[in-house]
Order: C-alpha cells, then sequence, then structure tokens
C-alpha cells in the first residue's frame, strides 16, 4: 500500500523526476556557502590585521644597519642600532634544537609506529608525548634553569636556551610524525617484506621517504612555534646587547628576547626596532617555510 | 632455479582464531598450482605462509612444515627475510614504491639488499622488465614515477621488481582481481612464460583463469562460520574442472555451491 502511493509521487508532481532544484534546497546551500565564506573571512581578519601592523610598523627599522649592528653601547632612546646578535643567536639556537630534537622525536614516532603498536610501553611513551605537548613553554624554562644551570652548574647560554626549545619541539614532531608514518599504506611495508628486505631497511628506504613531506611540513610548524618563544629563553640565555656568536658559552639574544627587551623601553627608537625584530621573525619564519615546501615538493610521491 | 614445496600438517591462526587446518600438499617445481575456493577459506592466508609473510601481522602464527626441497622453511635457525629473498611474492593491489622511478623500484630489492653496482643493475632491471613483458612500454621512461603507469603496467612492474630479486618461487595472490580483460591477459600470457624458470602458485577467484592458467588446482573450503579453512582436494587442473573426486569441489566449480 504505502510502496505504490510513494512510487506514484514523483508523476502526480506534474514535474518531470529529474526537474529543478527545490527553492528550500537553493535557499540552504546558498546560506551555508555565505556562512563558510564569512568564517573564512573572519578567520583571515586577524591574521591580515598582523601581517599589516608589523609591516606598516616594522618597515621603519627595516634597513642595513638592522642587520649589521648589535645593541652594544646603544641606549633606548638612541636611534640606530640593529638586531644582528639578536638574528644569530635566533638561528644557532633553533638550529642546534632541530637538530637535536628531530632525530629523537622521529625515531620516537617510528618506534611507536613500527614497532611498538599498541604495546604497553609504546602506551605509556605516547601519554607522556602527550603531557609534553601540553608543557607551558615558561616551564620547559624552568627545568632547564633548575637543571641545567642550577644543578649542573653550568652558565647561560645559547646551548641552554636550545634545550629548553628542544623540549617544546620534541612532542609536536612526534605527533606530526607519527601521523604520517600511519598513513604509509601497510601494502607498501609488505611489498618491501616480500622482496626479504630487512624491517629496519625497510622503514628507512620506503617508510620514510613516503611520509617525507609531511615530516618537513610537521618539523616547520614546530621550528615555527619555539622561533617566537620568549619565556624558556628569558630564562635559559639571559639576555644580552652584544654579539655572541658562541651558542656554548656566555648569555646570547634571540630575536623573541630583543621584541621584548626594546618593547618594554618606552622610547619610540626603541618600539620601532621591536616592531623591525618582529618583521625579521616572521621573514625568518616565512623563509623557512618556503624552503621546506621546496624540499617536500621535490620529494613528493609523484600522482598519476 | 625452481623449488619443490611440500608442506605437511600446516596450521595458521590470527590470535586466537585458527583460520587454516590440517594442510598437505606438494606444489611442483616449473608449474602452476593455482588455489580457489570462496572468499574467507584461507587461500591468501596459506599463500603467505609459504614465505613467511603470514607471522608479519601482530599475534598471526603457523604451526607444521614447510619444506622447500630439503629445507623446512619455519626451522628455528631459518632467517624470515632470506626466505622471502627466496620465495616471492605478488599481491592482489599493485604497489609500488611511490618515491621511486619505474627503475628503481625493479632495482629495489636489489638495492635494499646492498647491490650497488650500476652496470649489473641495469642489466638486471632490463632482464627483469623484458620478463614482465613490460619493457618495451617504459624503456623510453625508467626514470619516471612508478606510480604514473596504469593499473596493469603497475602490477606487472610489481612482477618485474619481485623476479628481479630472482626468487625460487614466484606467489601470486589474486594478481589479476583489479586489472581490465586485456592486462589480465597480459599477465596470464606473462605467467605462461614464467613457469619455464619458476615455480609458480596463484590465489584466484576466476575459475576460468584458474583452468587457463594453471598445470595443478587445490580446492580450499571451510566447513561454516568460524570454522578453519580446509584444503579439500588437489589435482590436474583438467581432473579438477571435468571429474573432481569431491563433491564439494563439483559444486563449486559449477556454480552450485552452498
Amino acid at each position: 500500500m504505502t510502496s505504490l502511493s510513494t512510487s506514484k509521487q514523483p508523476a502526480a508532481s506534474g514535474r518531470g523526476s529529474l526537474g529543478s532544484v527545490s527553492l528550500g534546497r537553493k535557499v540552504k546551500d546558498r546560506t551555508v556557502q555565505g556562512l563558510v565564506y564569512l568564517a573564512f573571512l573572519l578567520a583571515l581578519v586577524p591574521l591580515v590585521s598582523v601581517l599589516w601592523t608589523v609591516l606598516k610598523n616594522g618597515l621603519g627599522r627595516f634597513d642595513a644597519t638592522f642587520f649589521q649592528f648589535s645593541m652594544n653601547g646603544v641606549a633606548g632612546k638612541d636611534a640606530g642600532g640593529g638586531a644582528y646578535h639578536a638574528i644569530v643567536g635566533t638561528l644557532e639556537q633553533v638550529a642546534i634544537s632541530t637538530v637535536i630534537a628531530v632525530p629523537i622525536a622521529v625515531l620516537t614516532a617510528v618506534y611507536l609506529v613500527e614497532y611498538g603498536a599498541g604495546g604497553r610501553l609504546a602506551r605509556v611513551i605516547s601519554f607522556f608525548v602527550d603531557v609534553m605537548t601540553g608543557i607551558p613553554s615558561i616551564v620547559a624554562g624552568l627545568f632547564v634553569l633548575a637543571l641545567w644551570l642550577l644543578a649542573l652548574q653550568f652558565s647561560f647560554s645559547g646551548f641552554a636556551g636550545a634545550l629548553a626549545l628542544t623540549i617544546l619541539m620534541i612532542p609536536t614532531v612526534v605527533r606530526a610524525t607519527e601521523e604520517m608514518l600511519k598513513l604509509v599504506p601497510n601494502d607498501l611495508r609488505e611489498a618491501s617484506y616480500a622482496l626479504g628486505v630487512p624491517r629496519w631497511r625497510t622503514i628507512c628506504f620506503v617508510v620514510l621517504p613516503t611520509a617525507l613531506p609531511g615530516i618537513l611540513t610537521g618539523v616547520m610548524l614546530a621550528v615555527a612555534r619555539v622561533m617566537g618563544e620568549t619565556a624558556p629563553l628569558l630564562l635559559t640565555i639571559f639576555v644580552t646587547k652584544a654579539i655572541n656568536t658562541n651558542p656554548f658559552a656566555g648569555p646570547q639574544a634571540s630575536l623573541p628576547t630583543f621584541i621584548w627587551d626594546q618593547a618594554a623601553d618606552p622610547n619610540q627608537n626603541s618600539i620601532d626596532r621591536a616592531w623591525a625584530g618582529a618583521l625579521v621573525l616572521i621573514l625568518i619564519i616565512m623563509l623557512l617555510n618556503l624552503a621546506a615546501r621546496l624540499v617536500a615538493r621535490r620529494f613528493k610521491p609523484a600522482g598519476r | 632455479m625452481a623449488k619443490r614445496i611440500e608442506v605437511s600438517g600446516l596450521h595458521a591462526y590470527y590470535g586466537g582464531v585458527h583460520a587454516i587446518e590440517d594442510i598437505s600438499m606438494t606444489v611442483e617445481p616449473r608449474s602452476v598450482t593455482a588455489f580457489i575456493g570462496p572468499s574467507g577459506c584461507g587461500k591468501s592466508t596459506f599463500l603467505r605462509t609459504l614465505n613467511r609473510m603470514h607471522e608479519v601481522i601482530p599475534g598471526a602464527r603457523v604451526e607444521g612444515k614447510v619444506m622447500l626441497d630439503d629445507e623446512d622453511l619455519y626451522a628455528s635457525s631459518v632467517d624470515p627475510v632470506a626466505v622471502r629473498r627466496v620465495v616471492g611474492m605478488v599481491f592482489q593491489r599493485p604497489n609500488p614504491f611511490p618515491t621511486m622511478s619505474i627503475y628503481d623500484n625493479v632495482a629495489a630489492g636489489l638495492k635494499l639488499n646492498g647491490v650497488r653496482k650500476k652496470s649489473s643493475l641495469d642489466e638486471i632491471v632490463e632482464e627483469s622488465l623484458q620478463g614482465a613483458n613490460l619493457w618495451n612500454e617504459v624503456k623510453d621512461r625508467l626514470a619516471k614515477p612508478g606510480a604514473g603507469l596504469s593499473g596493469g603496467q603497475q602490477q606487472r612492474l610489481c612482477i618485474a621488481r619481485a623476479i628481479a630479486v630472482q626468487p625460487q618461487v614466484l606467489l601470486m595472490d589474486e594478481p589479476c582481481s583489479a586489472l581490465d580483460p586485456i592486462s589480465t591477459l597480459a599477465i596470464e600470457d606473462l605467467i605462461a612464460k614464467l613457469k619455464s624458470r619458476y615455480t609458480i602458485v596463484i590465489v584466484t577467484h576466476n575459475m576460468q583463469q584458474a583452468a587457463r592458467v594453471s598445470d595443478r588446482t587445490a580446492f580450499f573450503n571451510i566447513g561454516g562460520t568460524g570454522e578453519p579453512g580446509r584444503l579439500i582436494e588437489i589435482d590436474d587442473t583438467s581432473k579438477i574442472f571435468t571429474n573432481p573426486e569431491q563433491k564439494g569441489t563439483e559444486d563449486y566449480i559449477t556454480g552450485r555451491f552452498g
């Protein structure tokens, strides 16, 4: 009875069954489309606003002097001075922390996905990686301060700062790498095993290269995150206005602490330097991102 | 080159699940043996026990004996990695390595096992691609990615990759199920050509294919849901398809199954 009446309905409506989309659906379609665009624009507002403000205020001191000089002997009210010491410091600290964090993190992820999968140890590690992801950055700084500087009696140095950044970097890279390794189809591992290739070679030459673009993206996000960290650096590298190219001895500057230091000074010249420092920091992160994308494209698995 | 496989009293498990029960058979060298049977009857599981790929799955284990000529594959001193170099495998879905070129895909098994000499690699790659009837189609684009080939070409690439490590036995797990009839024909021609050099075992759902390519056919079945798969009978293909011993085999191949 019911099936008979429903099958008759299209004919009864007087239109072909392939008739035009009903008004209700058109309205819904338009509404949702509008909402999606609105959400997109809202998300763009802070991004564009930040970029615009930093560009507008930062370009004033974005000059050759800024890249050639430190703040040594320059007082807050003086014009001139630059961030050379801070740029060198940031690049060294982030490079060191990347060199330490990436191997540890990638190997941890390899263990979690390829060896430990589902085991007790893997679950425990996974739990602590999650906990580490949530560590406030200042706690990482305090940890290094307590262990490296106070307990082990090392002095303030770029390296101590790099250690704090490493702690912040490891969990993000582990998570990103883990997700990427899980995306590698099992077919490929089996294909490799079936050729008589041992497991570790399969991981090195089949699994990791396949996941490489994603891993690089994850590493870049982590680098971008730690590059802007201020709090842990204040506790570990201290503050200096002079150039110190040796990351292993003595206080070192960094861009975030440079910005923090300059912005705290009420003189306009200092504030201009702080904006220029922010602009440089954003540019470095953008350049690194661009470089990582180029590298990732180079290794990208070719589609059909 | 080719070796005889003798299986006796083989059981395979996935964790607590008994997947196949008490299988004994002989696979003759330089011939094609086809495994047929309904889905879930353990054909693929059994195939994977022949090169110790079964145990790659967590919790999976095997009991019983698989003799390759006079070596027991499951002896405690045997390295499963070495077994897989002798017993190659081609999978249901073509799975070329996505990061590698056509050339590197074929050379993968050798390169990853430490062969580095360019001249011998070149030679083996060409030989293997010719062996897989793919050379003429790809010889001008060896440096292009393997994933850029068509499905049938990818499967032949996988066969070339498998034979490049010069195994004694080639296991094929439904190698044509993802391919169109023309590519299937190309693979079947290839199987006919390869059997002069290798022992070939092929799992297939396509009974015409089993009849076309194989010399001997084994029929597998399960007693019921949740029960382990068993070998019902194995015999010359012509006998299985015209005058099988078992009623179950006859029902299956004539389509009166169940």
